[in-house]
């Protein structure tokens, strides 16, 4: 995605020809929010509350989650439609069967289908569904994404590469409480006959929060 | 920080699938999960979520019960943005919680 100022300096003839003061480096200092999260783990573990390893296999297995675990998921949907009425009516519990326990939120899938293209955005924050894709990209937490996808979502999807026609209607979901948003994305055509395996492989994560379509063969 | 809550100790739901509702047009001070640009528009109920503990309680570490019943709400894009450039069909989704919630067209 584009930043959001894409104006004046990058055109030398242009009548602002003033240039913004560079921005500091931010990756040297702690800030307050750091600072806390190092002072509270020191603290549970001080007090044994929780050990270092603990902490450490939780870092872990959140890194070790990320878009092929929601591609499998995206996967079996296609071709096992049993699995995918459990997955649209019950996503939390549908994704036990990968392993995946939702904690304290719960899963929504949202269908992208020939008329409705889904995408997901969190306004106040950064809510995304850490269980199914892993940690969510830099720019899903961006003032940029998260004020512009709820306001022009069709000039952000533009900006991804994703043209949705005009006659599909675009349906954006807010992500503010306790759903964690999935999307479903369409089926590629020219995959029939493929294996689960092979159909993972054309799902990423952008067409998971609804920012792509899935890849053509 | 959320959760899901014992179902006896939520406020009963006032809403449903398919009722038009709108949003209070209310400024109170605190940790509020409904956004600024949804408040005093006007949608429809399209999932009730079951209730979940009150995240503006939450977040002063107190229970938030009684647990307040959430729903999936579906608004116009061009309700919400006049000048709205998309599909006219375009729709947004989000997640607001009763209290926030009146029926549609009695919000002053």
């Amino acid at each position: 995605m584009n930043e959001p100022h894409d104006h004046a300096h990058e055109h030398h003839d242009h009548a602002h020809p003033h240039r913004h003061p560079p921005r500091p480096d931010t990756d040297d200092t702690l800030g307050h929010f750091q600072i806390m999260e190092i002072a509270v783990r020191e603290l549970l573990i001080g007090k044994g509350i929780v050990s270092p390893d603990e902490v450490q296999r939780a870092i872990e297995a959140m890194d070790a989650r990320g878009e092929a675990l929601g591609a499998k998921i995206v996967a079996r949907a296609w071709t096992d439609p049993a699995f995918k009425a459990r997955l649209m009516a019950d996503g939390t519990e549908a994704v036990r069967d990968f392993g995946v326990d939702m904690g304290t939120t719960r899963l929504f899938v949202v269908e992208n289908t020939s008329t409705v293209h889904n995408v997901v955005v969190c306004t106040l924050c950064s809510c995304y569904p850490r269980m199914v894709l892993g940690l969510p990209p830099d720019w899903y937490k961006s003032r940029n994404y998260r004020s512009r996808t709820v306001r022009e979502p069709r000039a952000v999807l533009q900006e991804f590469g994703t043209v949705v026609p005009a006659d599909t209607e675009v349906r954006v979901h807010d992500s503010t409480a306790d759903m964690r948003y999935l999307v479903l994305p369409e089926r590629p055509s020219g995959t029939d006959g493929w294996s689960a395996e092979q159909l993972a492989a054309l799902v990423s994560r952008d067409a998971m929060i609804g920012v792509a379509f899935a890849r053509t063969p | 920080m959320t959760g899901r809550a014992a179902a006896n100790a939520s406020v009963p739901a006032r809403f449903k699938p398919g009722d038009a509702v709108s949003v209070r047009r209310a400024h109170p001070p605190g940790h509020i999960r409904t956004p600024w640009y949804i408040r005093g528009h006007s949608g429809t109920v399209v999932h009730a979520l079951g209730s979940f503990a009150n995240p503006e309680e939450l977040a002063y570490n107190r229970p938030g019960l009684p647990a307040q019943p959430l729903y999936r709400v579906r608004f116009r894009q061009r309700e919400i943005w006049p000048d709205y450039a998309g599909n006219a069909a375009d729709t947004l989704d989000i997640e607001i919680f009763q209290h926030w919630l009146e029926p549609a067209g009695s919000e002053r």
